[in-house]
Parts: C-alpha cells; structure tokens; sequence
C-alpha cells in the first residue's frame, strides 16, 4: 500500500503578522542531559551542578546550544509540516534555561518572499520565555511549498539560496 | 594605541584562514538523529518513518540543526590523550589571549544539502574576527566569531555555522 503526504501547510496560507501555535514545556535535569549528551557536547556545565555553580556562577545546569537549535527546529516543523525546509537560523541565548524552568516557545511571521529559483521564503521571530522574561531570542528562514506539487526539498544548488 | 590595538600577531594572523579540516568520525547515523529527536520530542516523520521520508527528502535525512553533533569528537576513544574538545579554533584562541571562560553569545546557521545515512562530512574552522577587550557583567574578555563550515562526501556544501564567543577572565573576588 503506498501513502501519499501533502504539505501542511503552504506558503499562501501564511500572512505577516501570523503567530505560530504556542510549545510550552517543563524542563527537568533530564531534559538538560540528554539535550546535552544527545548533541556529543560532553561540556561539564551541562551535566555538573557543582561545575556549573562553580566554574560559570549559573545557578545549575542549562541547556547548550545546539538542543537549543533543536527545539527551535522541532518548534517550526510542528508549524510548518515536513515539507517546511529550514533554510536560516540564528539566536541568542540571553539568559540560560535551567531545570524547574517552564520555557514557553513563541514565533512571528516577519515577512514573506519568493526568490529568483521560485523559492517560497517566510521569515520567522521566534523566543523562548519564562515567566514572561525572554531567555532566548532568534531568528529563522523556512522555505515552504508554493502549492501541493511543489517540494523545498528537492531543490539544491543554484534552487536552494537560504 | 588603544586596548583594541593589542591584539597579538599570532592571533591576527589565524583570522580568515581555514584550520583543522576534519572528517566525522563516523557515517551519519540514524541512532543520534533519534536521540536528538528525542531530546526535544520532535515527531517530523521524515526523521522517524521511511516511507514518509522517501516521500519528502528522497530517504531519512538528520535534522539540520544537528550539524554540528557531527564532528564532535568522542569523550574518549583509544589512544587519546586529554580532554578532546570540538571547535579547536576557540580554544586555541582562549588560550593565546588569557581567557579561561567563555560563553556562547549569539549562534548563526546556514543550511545547504540535507544531511543523509551514511554520509562523511568534513568541516573546517575560520577565525572571522576578534573583537577589542569589552568589560562585561561576566568578566572582561573579547567577542570573538569562528565559522564551521561543512561538506559532504560529494564535495556539496552542507552548512555554515558562525558562533559568536564571549571569551572572559572572571573579576577577582
């Protein structure tokens, strides 16, 4: 039996000014550490209470960089669908997320364009608050489908300019 | 001269200059593309169901975000000696100007070709700039920006990450 998949969504759905669905979620040592070891970052302050509280005056673990691209990838994809390609994405973590953090994701369509090779860009705000205070803040640039035969994922080279 | 002046000839010389090409250690994988999915509950079926990923990226792929989990190295491995750290060019740089600490300041990513089973990737490290000795809440310290860039073993360009340090001496107590 073979399944067809369509798009999500596709890039004339999208307005500026469009929110993405907000991701709230309670972060544990757990969720840390197995960020941490997940991504091969081996880096004491994001196993070692001691060494974080120490070595980085933090007040416990946090979560390291490259989990922290991931949950941004995961929060896009759960807007955009499979077909949403990840072209961009760039943060600053302001603020460390620790355990006993509840880490509400948000996200704002900036503004919408279609390149040269017919690529449907949307430009993303995006942030990660707790209680309201900004911990991280970013930007992405996701590629979506013009229409339901039409796959950011088959383009490469001269059709794919992120 | 001011403080920003100082920057050592050493250091001045390894900007823009490509440093420590590698290959990954090992083929991608499919075990760390579901640990990672796991970590952040990320249920994108083209990381997780064959047939939906041979629909939509042409076979199961890795995370773009996962670009850099590539070339980290193993906590240990046989023959090693030392700690084994990723991103050399950092820590090279910590140590030729003094700076013990450091922390991640902003991250930038560019994705090109998907990452696939199988695939060797190699990456190099480019100093892009140093900055002047900023005084900060942390410590003082230097900003300081290193490119990873990546290939593929057909020669594609994978991605580009530019992380952005601060680099800091903590203030004595």
């Amino acid at each position: 039996m073979s399944t067809s998949y369509t798009p999500k969504l596709l890039f004339g759905d999208v307005r500026v000014g469009d929110r993405l669905p907000e991701l709230v979620h309670a972060v544990t040592p757990t969720t840390v550490v197995l960020g941490a070891l997940a991504s091969r970052d081996w880096r004491p302050m994001h196993h070692d209470k001691d060494f974080a509280t120490t070595r980085n005056g933090t007040r416990d673990i946090f979560i390291n960089t490259p989990n922290n691209a991931a949950w941004f990838e995961r929060y896009i994809t759960d807007w955009s669908g499979p077909f949403g390609r990840l072209g961009r994405l760039s943060f600053q973590m302001k603020t460390p997320v620790f355990p006993g953090d509840e880490i509400h994701f948000g996200g704002e369509v900036k503004s919408l364009a279609t390149d040269d090779s017919g690529c449907h860009w949307v430009d993303l705000d995006l942030s990660i608050e707790v209680g309201g205070e900004p911990r991280t803040v970013g930007k992405a640039r996701v590629a979506l489908p013009g229409d339901i035969a039409d796959n950011p994922w088959q383009r490469k080279g001269a059709r794919w300019q992120p | 001269m001011s403080e920003a002046d100082t920057l050592p000839d050493v250091v001045r010389k390894l900007i823009d200059v490509p440093q420590y090409e590698e290959r990954s250690e090992f083929p991608i994988e499919i075990g760390y593309v579901c640990n990672t999915c796991a970590a952040v509950q990320n249920g994108n079926p083209v990381f997780w169901d064959d047939d939906a990923a041979q629909a939509i990226t042409g076979g199961r792929i890795a995370p773009p975000t996962m670009l850099s989990v590539w070339f980290r190295p193993h906590y240990w491995a046989p023959g090693a000696s030392g700690e084994r750290k990723a991103m050399q060019a950092h820590f090279d740089l910590k140590e030729l100007l003094e700076l013990p600490e450091a922390v991640v300041a902003t991250n930038e990513a560019v994705f090109g070709e998907p990452v696939r089973m199988g695939d060797v990737l190699t990456t190099c490290q480019i100093v892009r700039s140093v900055g002047p000795i900023k005084h900060t809440r942390l410590g003082t310290g230097r900003f300081w920006t290193v490119d990873v860039r990546t290939t593929n073993q057909h020669g594609d360009w994978v991605g580009t990450e530019s992380y952005t340090f601060l680099a800091y001496r903590k203030p004595e107590r």
